[in-house]
């Protein structure tokens, strides 16, 4: 830490000293502001892995001090929602299920990066970092998951089932949410836009027969859709390799091409996802994108997720290779900010957070209208059985049909 | 610091009292039976456990036997698998992956080349891709073979129901899907005796079976199991609770709801009720039924999963048409409502004892 400091510091004398550009390990240095402040830096990416492709990706990433401030901000704000959840389902005022992304915040980040906020995105259970993304505020997430009427799907979807503008949620079942995002870009591809569909799931969702279902209709009719898998390394609590007879998903696509990507790493996620984007927007077919990543809780708020990983192991990747850490840690030693700017960014994004808990507590609860609308279209012309509270699920008929009871 | 667990402690406290008023109308209280005397030593197992146990018995007594699905190797969501992998082996006590009509389809498969097939699926709600292999494969096996073939010897356990908590995907009860399918067998439990017993007869049946266990059940029910092996007959109704003048009939976690609205028929409008659990779904027990309200007149059926073709239905259909003239009122049918299993209104979409006690009035004052 020290050493660090001082190594920063001796730059920083050089640079002024020579007033010229030299590269370190971390990134080339660009001209310096009379604060010390840098307004961009070249990062080295981790490396890719490529299915059917070329070595298409670039070996560097440049990134402004705007764009990696932006994408530190989004990260932390997933993981301080996240954590925040977290103590509400603990203290019961959240019920049901909870998936949460911490550890995974760099995919949704990196991807949202270099996709079209009109490109559609449909994704599994493990959702709010990407419902944030896409665009819905922090207290709606949060009005979701306490189930109020201040959520954005109305408090009737819950943790699993968020959506927004260009978002189809948030899905319960594992899988089913492939074919249907084939299906959203083949309403794309119809349409003539030129538009694509962002396809995530699992890797325990990886060896569902639908997905290879989806993966023939989607080449054989070359559709835009880039299907992503998010390999956090386990099924619920099955390793992948216990699972999987081929753990290397990107190549799962058999004759799609795919690769696979550092998940723990924004800018790797982002330069991927821009050209991924770019080559599935020009119709030249899908792709099938690996990140490999990490989650630091278990599957749901019902597993610890230490019974099938060891507690050194996740807090091994935890000092690592942790997203957030590790693109603080960029801007720090690129000068893009200062230490207190980010503590401060932290603080406000601390308030923001703790503003929409409040917000989701405070928010009323649905009326119980609610729980008989939106089954079909065209309600309330359409009357439920059983949906309002006169009549009791029972089929008692409610006038008489001139019939007596027999008396005994 | 101090403030801070001081804070947490009473927001515990208050939420524990706000969950507990919340739970009060449609909760339910578990009524334990006394097991059989003849059946010699029991213990005092909860429904898990039942399960566990079960399986432990076939698994020792059966060397065919094979136990498969999602986390059952260390012990399933539900822990109806605890230990059975360390004791019988992984080659016997294993995972498959996340695949449900390749669970499906494997177990079919491998019941009909001759072993016994026990399958888990990790929830009723998520056994729809492998319900083509049931219904397609699984149910007409034997009659398309010209009983050539069958694959009689698996059997697929799935948690169901309402739990409190489980929103549109974790609290479904699909047994009427599975009941419109000639060829298959549904069976579904009440307590840790019946689960243990039912299990051991669905397992031993020469025929497919879905076999539904009320999830909310699992922890909550505790009894005295008998210790031996012993078997529950497939396809009878237990009348566990005599009455004359309305007949109820139900299966699973409901029962329990109308062991208390019997008592407030009692007391509150002197009605006797003779409560019915059907046990198996298909094919059900329709000669105890009908009995029953050939005896009383009245019938009240009642299930979680919604009104519209639940298996209550078809209960009514057949009694009204066996029992026409001995009936005083229409049968009443106190479901689920026709609408998704719902994230945050499940208090009042399931049918309490409220809801169940307003039809008896009904149809006794028809």
């Amino acid at each position: 830490m020290a050493f660090r400091l001082f190594a920063s510091h001796l730059r920083r004398a050089v640079r002024s000293q020579f007033a010229c550009h030299f590269r370190q390990n971390i990134g080339l240095v660009a001209p310096v502001t009379s604060r010390g402040i840098s307004q961009q830096a070249e990062f080295d990416l981790s490396p890719f892995r490529y299915h059917l492709l070329d070595e298409v990706f670039p070996k560097t990433s440049v990134a402004t001090r705007d764009e990696m401030l932006s994408y530190y901000r989004d990260m932390v704000t997933i993981r301080r929602m996240e954590d925040d959840s977290f103590a509400l389902y603990r203290d019961k005022l959240i019920r049901g299920f909870l998936h949460l992304y911490n550890g995974q915040e760099a995919c949704c980040v990196g991807m949202e990066a270099s996709i079209r906020p009109d490109d559609e995105v449909i994704t599994a259970y493990r959702a709010h970092g990407w419902t944030y993304t896409r665009g819905v505020p922090v207290k709606e997430i949060m009005a979701e998951l306490t189930g109020r009427t201040g959520g954005c799907a109305k408090g009737k979807g819950g943790s699993m089932h968020m959506y927004a503008q260009n978002f189809y949620g948030g899905n319960g079942i594992v899988g089913a949410q492939v074919p249907l995002g084939a299906g959203i870009a083949f309403a794309i591809q119809y349409r003539g836009e030129d538009r694509i569909c962002v396809a995530l799931y699992g890797d325990g969702a990886a060896n569902q027969g639908q997905v290879f279902e989806a993966f023939n209709m989607a080449k054989l009719w070359n559709l835009p859709v880039l299907f992503v898998v998010e390999n956090n390394n386990f099924g619920m609590g099955t390793s992948a390799e216990r699972a999987s007879a081929v753990t290397a998903y990107y190549t799962r696509g058999d004759y799609i091409p795919g690769f696979q990507v550092n998940g723990m790493d924004v800018l790797a996620v982002k330069e991927a996802t821009k050209w991924a984007a770019d080559y599935c927007r020009s119709g030249k077919g899908p792709l099938l994108m690996e990140l490999d990543t990490y989650r630091y809780y278990g599957h749901s708020m019902s597993d610890p997720g230490t019974s099938y990983r060891g507690r050194e192991d996740v807090q091994t990747v935890r000092k690592r290779r942790d997203p957030i850490q590790s693109c603080k840690a960029r801007i720090l030693e690129n000068d893009l900010a200062t230490e207190d700017e980010l503590k401060k960014i932290d603080k406000e994004i601390r308030t923001h957070v703790a503003e929409a808990k409040d917000f989701a507590l405070s928010s009323p609860e649905p009326p119980l209208q609610e729980l008989y609308s939106d089954i079909y279209y065209k309600e309330p012309t359409f009357k439920v059985r059983g949906g309002d509270v006169f009549t009791y699920g029972d089929s008692t008929p409610r006038t008489s049909t001139g019939l007596k009871s027999r008396a005994k | 610091m101090a403030s801070q667990v001081l804070r947490r402690l009473l927001t515990r406290s208050l939420n524990k009292q706000l969950c507990v008023t919340e739970r009060h109308a449609s909760g339910f209280q578990f009524v334990p039976d006394t097991p059989d005397p003849k059946l010699g030593k029991t213990e005092k197992k909860n429904l898990y456990q039942a399960v566990t146990d079960a399986l432990d018995i076939v698994l020792a007594s059966d060397p065919t036997a094979v136990v498969f699905g999602e986390d059952v190797h260390f012990g399933g969501v539900f822990r109806c698998t605890v230990g059975l992998a360390q004791k019988y082996g992984k080659d016997r006590v294993f995972n498959t992956p996340l695949s449900e009509q390749g669970i499906a389809g494997f177990g079919i498969g491998l019941a009909t080349a001759g072993a016994t097939a026990i399958a888990e699926i990790q929830f009723a709600d998520y056994v729809y891709p492998a319900f083509d292999q049931l219904v397609n494969e699984a149910a007409k096996y034997r009659y398309r073979s010209g009983n050539m073939f069958n694959c009689g010897r698996l059997t697929i356990r799935m948690p169901c129901g309402a739990v409190g908590h489980g929103a549109h995907y974790h609290s479904q009860s699909p047994e009427a899907y599975f009941a419109h399918t000639p060829g298959l067998k549904v069976v579904i439990p009440r307590s840790p005796i019946q689960t243990k017993g039912l299990l051991l007869a669905s397992i031993r049946d020469n025929n497919p079976v879905v076999f539904m266990e009320p999830k909310v059940l699992y922890r909550l029910a505790e009894e005295q199991v008998p210790v031996a092996d012993y078997e529950i007959l497939l396809s009878t109704a237990e009348v566990i609770r005599e009455g004359s003048d309305v007949t109820m009939v139900a299966w699973g976690k409901q029962l329990y709801v109308l062991h208390e609205v019997c008592d407030m028929a009692k007391d509150q409008l002197g009605v006797s009720c003779e409560l019915i659990d059907l046990r198996t779904i298909l094919p059900w027990d329709q000669d105890t039924v009908c009995k029953s309200v050939c005896k009383t007149g009245r019938l009240l059926v009642s299930h979680e999963a919604p009104l519209t073709q639940g298996f209550a239905a078809e209960v009514v259909s057949t009694v009204q048409a066996e029992c026409f003239l001995h009936l005083e009122a229409p049968a009443a049918r106190v479901c689920g409502w026709d609408t998704p299993f719902p994230h945050i209104f499940e208090p009042f979409y399931v049918p309490d004892k409220w809801r169940c006690f307003e039809a008896v009035k009904r149809i006794t004052s028809y």
